[in-house]
């Protein structure tokens, strides 16, 4: 954390804002899109990094807001996922009018504490709410695209099964990489036979999902989704004695799970 | 760049009434409520071990404890707040003591002051941001205790600069001869911090 490391990555001077072009969107969930975007000039993220995107109506009038990348680093785009809340501003305007073929504005990488590396190390603990799972899955990616087998646990909190995003792609993951976990709750609905957990994180959850604190640095965990949930995660985690700067945390805001 | 762009379809919904208009600075909209920004967990501070120091290029530094700290001279305040992550507040309602008051008849050759927070935070701030009137350490928020997850028991409170520079959990001011970057500082966020003119990251 030097004085020298930028929001630009390195680079000095403004972080400019850029026109870049919306080359394919998925749906995720019902609520959930993700955006794969080219940006001429990109010259890369850190995992857990985000972008700010700028919306410019015909009048002039312009909204801001923030979105992590969810891409690993090691992609030539970026993906943002975004989720509709349905009386948002920008975000129904993201998951819902956007076409591919459309130019968006927007400036970044931004953020250098809520970063992971694989030469960070771990083991890592990455919690989630709702769409707080982005720039984990950007570390996820990371993660896997350099082939380093860091002991990763994912603990997701969703509040459907349908409303789980990337869960296709963390369990073909998991599945193939035993140094990879990905453990789900549901709090609101659970469909027939699941047998994850069925409430909010809560400090017994965290216990038996991450264990003990581990003996040296101990691990390094990212939480990141509503500010209720990364509230008490953070707290609860200290108070399993984990340590309190390896426990980074990013609010999304007061909406979500 | 973006000079006359337009967003395809994008109409927006959050524009400010009129009469508000002019106090959202740029890039900002309105919200109602109460977000959070931090990096880490939230420190909890018991009160009889919370204390606040001014120390650094001063002849003797002066500390307070929190009994002492409550009894000096306060004052409620009405300011309107500006988060980088984009949200503003209005009319947002203050309890807490001047920083001129806890500066008072001190002797010093600073120019800047670094503010210490539980957690190990830091942000720094020219000496003339905070005196004459402009900062506050605040205990209240809207006639009631400041809660832990908004920087209680205290923060520091500079509303014309973004607000990572109104420092949760702040135990302590040092005044410094020579400005140097504080924890958001250090991490691409812009060292001065004027929301009026956009300077949200390093090079704004
Ligand atoms: C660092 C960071 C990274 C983020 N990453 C992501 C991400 O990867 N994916 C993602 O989906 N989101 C992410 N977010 C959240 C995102 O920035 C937006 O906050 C979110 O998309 C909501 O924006 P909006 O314009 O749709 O809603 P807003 O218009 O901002 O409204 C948000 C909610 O507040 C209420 N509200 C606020 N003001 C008013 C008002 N005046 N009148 C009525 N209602 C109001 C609404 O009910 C609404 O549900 C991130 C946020 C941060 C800070």
């Amino acid at each position: 954390m030097g004085a020298t490391e930028t929001v630009g990555g390195g680079q000095a001077g403004r972080l400019a804002w850029r026109l870049a072009e919306v080359i394919e969107i998925r749906d995720e969930t019902p609520r959930v899109r993700t955006l794969r975007i080219g940006v001429p000039g990109w010259r890369g993220h850190k995992a857990g990094q985000h972008v700010d995107v700028r919306l410019t109506a015909e009048d002039g009038y312009q909204a801001q807001r923030s979105y992590s990348i969810a891409s690993a680093p090691e992609s030539p785009w970026i993906e943002l996922a975004i989720e509709r809340l349905d009386d948002g501003e920008v975000s129904p305007y993201l998951a819902g009018e956007v076409r591919p073929g459309d130019t968006l504005e927007l400036r970044g990488p931004i953020g250098g504490y809520f970063t992971w590396t694989v030469d960070d190390g771990g083991p890592l603990l990455l919690v989630a709410g709702g769409s707080g799972v982005a720039p984990l899955m950007a570390m996820v990616r990371h993660r896997e695209a350099a082939k380093r087998a860091i002991p990763t646990t994912v603990l997701f909190s969703s509040r459907s099964a349908g409303e789980i995003i990337f869960r296709d792609e963390l369990d073909r993951l998991a599945a193939v990489d035993p140094s990879l976990r990905t453990v789900h709750t549901l709090t609101r609905n659970q469909p027939e036979g699941w047998t994850g957990f069925r409430r909010r994180i809560d400090a017994a959850m965290l216990a038996e999902v991450a264990g003990p604190p581990h003996p040296g640095e101990g691990l390094l965990a990212f939480v990141c989704g509503p500010t209720r949930l990364v509230e008490n995660v953070a707290t609860d985690l200290l108070a399993l004695g984990h340590r309190a700067d390896r426990v980074k945390t990013e609010r999304f805001g007061p909406t979500g799970t | 760049m973006g000079q006359g762009f337009v967003s395809r379809g994008f109409r927006g919904r959050r524009r400010p009434d009129a009469e508000v208009a002019d106090r959202i600075p740029p890039g900002q909209y309105l919200t109602r409520d109460f977000p959070v920004l931090s990096a880490g967990p939230t420190p909890r501070t018991a009160l009889d071990r919370w204390d606040f120091v001014v120390r650094g290029d001063v002849e003797a530094p002066r500390r307070w404890t929190w009994d002492e700290f409550r009894a000096l001279p306060s004052e409620t305040v009405t300011k309107d707040i500006h988060c980088v992550t984009k949200w503003s507040k209005i009319d947002t309602v203050w309890e807490g003591v001047s920083v001129d008051t806890l500066l008072d008849g001190l002797e010093t050759s600073a120019d800047y002051l670094i503010a210490h927070c539980d957690g190990g935070y830091t942000t720094n701030l020219p000496l003339e941001d905070v005196t004459g009137g402009k900062a506050w350490v605040v205990f209240g928020y809207d006639g009631d205790a400041l809660e832990p997850e908004h920087g209680g028991p205290a923060r520091l409170l500079v509303p014309h600069l973004y607000f990572w520079k109104s420092a949760k959990w702040v135990r302590g001011l040092e005044l410094v001869g020579e400005d140097s970057p504080g924890f958001w500082e250090s991490l691409g966020y812009n060292n001065y911090g004027d929301p009026w003119l956009e300077q949200r990251y390093a090079g704004d």
